[in-house]
């Protein structure tokens, strides 16, 4: 268990980020169709392979350079709502994170403006079976182990935790924002695809910070 | 899954090429596929207002089809369904800026409204003044605090047709933003869909629809609409549209519209003719003057079957502007 996280942490996360959303690129397209206009799990995909692609031609000097390098490819390779959604929280959660290293309450800040960008650019909140639903209770799970004293990985997991619970609470919920806002009550019983991403994104940083990174 | 496409990844890019091969008369494009966009074949129109709109691919003729003399400067296509980024919706604003600053035509999706705010910011730091108009014509949806607020759907051709009249004339931004902001407040829509249609890269239907129903209140990505019902008469299935058009319209005996019935991608102009029948019989039932008409394919939603209906408010300078020559590669009278 890393007490702080590094570059290395961040270039992996941003790699294993690439991988989950490859490897569930369907499940979140069959989320999306059937709330939305199924396109999520396909744009998600072609933003980080780009970012793949840049993260091999830069050279970060901290942990926020790797986050902007990602925020700035997800706006302009993702389209549709979750570019601008997903680049504006990594752009945000990127100016927390300016040193070699963070540790748990900087993961805790790095999450907490990512959050706030996303609602500063989506206007929703939470309980409007958005994105929100899965960031606002990591962030809360973050900051809940900082000030416990936990390590930076054991905050990452709390998040991750949190953000795995929050997407399932969308599962019954009526949208108020997005796409899926357009279909009343015949959104519930569905998982709403950018929670789900969200969180798939969260155990990708819990998961590769345990794995010694 | 059966489709006239090589590979669902270049769909647009290849379709883009043709397009603008067979129109090169009135059309270019931007030629990078990091920034693609099209434009008219003669570029910015020095000291008119540029006209810009773009979005998800999937809709054609929508926008790139709309672009020409009387109507837009630039249109953006994204990938289909999914609105373009701000990087190439900025360098189409660049190339439609004749100095007079540039009108942004929005449909009201979250992905487009927060992707071209973007761009605006951009260009705004440009010195490139932007202003924006965001479409939300269709009924279907509840405008309310508790959802994304209305869709802009086949009223956005109606706004796109009269702004670039508007802007043709010479009218300034905050001139040609009051003409768009008035044909939005006056146009209203709702579609019907009677099967799904199929995303190239999802490859499969966007919405599951049995053979005997139809799909109340759709938008135009393939999203699922408000009720799904049985199939009945196309008589019945107008009236299922225009009544709600006509009541949130508060349309009242003596005035006069646009009739707009608009094809999804998959019906045949028929049976589009037969909805244009019911509705128009239906408006003059209650003494309402169709005074002009426009039915086809013009928004679609790929191969999806089904259709649209439009009504437009007119008074005298809208019915003036709507007249007004257009030549664009998808409209075009007067010209």
């Amino acid at each position: 268990m890393a007490d702080t996280l590094d570059i290395a942490w961040a270039t992996d996360w941003v790699k294993a980020c690439a991988a989950v959303v490859a490897e569930h690129r369907m499940e979140l397209i069959d989320l999306d169709r059937a709330i939305g206009d199924g396109d999520h799990g396909e744009n998600l995909d072609r933003g980080f392979k780009a970012v793949l692609v840049k993260l091999e031609a830069a050279e970060p000097a901290t942990v926020g350079d790797v986050l902007k390098l990602v925020a700035t490819t997800l706006m302009s390779t993702v389209g549709g709502a979750a570019g601008p959604l997903y680049g504006t929280a990594f752009l945000r959660a990127a100016k927390t994170a300016d040193g070699a290293t963070i540790d748990a309450a900087g993961v805790a800040d790095l999450l907490a403006a990512g959050v706030e960008g996303i609602v500063a650019r989506g206007k929703a909140e939470v309980g409007d079976k958005t994105m929100v639903d899965a960031w606002a209770p990591a962030v809360e799970a973050a900051r809940a182990a900082a000030e416990a004293g936990k390590t930076a990985t054991e905050a990452l997991r709390a998040a991750a935790t949190a953000a795995r619970t929050g997407a399932e609470t969308t599962d019954p919920l009526v949208a108020r924002k997005g796409r899926a806002s357009y279909l009343g009550e015949r959104a519930i019983g569905h998982r709403d695809p950018g929670a789900e991403s969200s969180a798939m994104l969260l155990e990708a940083a819990a998961d590769v910070a345990e794995g010694g990174g | 899954m059966k489709k006239l496409i090589n590979d669902a990844h270049v769909v647009v890019a290849e379709s883009v090429e043709g397009f603008v091969q067979a129109h090169a008369d009135l059309v270019k494009s931007s030629g990078n596929p990091e920034e693609l966009f099209v434009s008219r074949a003669g570029g910015a129109v020095q000291g008119k207002v540029g006209l810009v709109s773009g979005g998800g691919s999937g809709h054609e003729p929508l926008h790139a089809g709309f672009v020409g003399k009387g109507m837009l400067d630039a249109a953006v296509p994204g990938p289909v369904f999914t609105s373009p980024t701000p990087d190439p919706i900025l360098a189409a604003t660049k190339a439609a800026d004749g100095g007079a600053g540039v009108l942004h035509i929005v449909k009201n999706y979250t992905g487009d409204v927060l992707n071209f705010e973007t761009a605006a910011e951009l260009a705004e730091a440009e010195d490139i003044l932007v202003k924006a108009i965001v479409v939300n014509d269709d009924v279907a949806v509840q405008d309310s605090l508790y959802t994304a607020g209305r869709r802009g759907v086949a009223g956005t051709v109606l706004v796109e047709k009269i702004a670039g009249a508007a802007a043709e004339r010479g009218d300034d931004l905050d001139g040609v933003l009051a003409i768009a902001t008035r044909v939005n407040d006056n146009v209203r829509s709702m579609g019907v869909a009677l099967t799904a249609c199929i995303v190239p890269h999802a490859g499969k239907p966007s919405f599951d629809l049995a053979d005997d129903e139809i799909e109340i209140g759709i938008g135009i990505h393939g999203e699922p609409g408000r009720k799904r019902i049985k199939a009945v008469s196309a008589d019945e299935t107008t009236d299922l549209l225009l009544t709600p058009i006509v009541e949130d319209l508060g349309l009242s005996g003596g005035e006069k519209v646009v009739l707009f019935v608009n094809g999804m991608g998959g019906t045949p102009s028929s049976e589009l003719y037969i909805v244009y029948r019911r509705a128009r019989s239906q408006l003059e039932a209650k003494g309402v003057t169709v005074e002009r008409s426009l039915v086809g394919n013009y928004i679609t939603s790929l191969e999806m079957q089904g259709c649209s209906i439009t009504l437009l408010r007119l008074d005298d300078e809208l019915t003036e502007l709507y007249d007004a020559p257009v030549d664009t590669p998808a409209l075009r009278w007067g010209a």
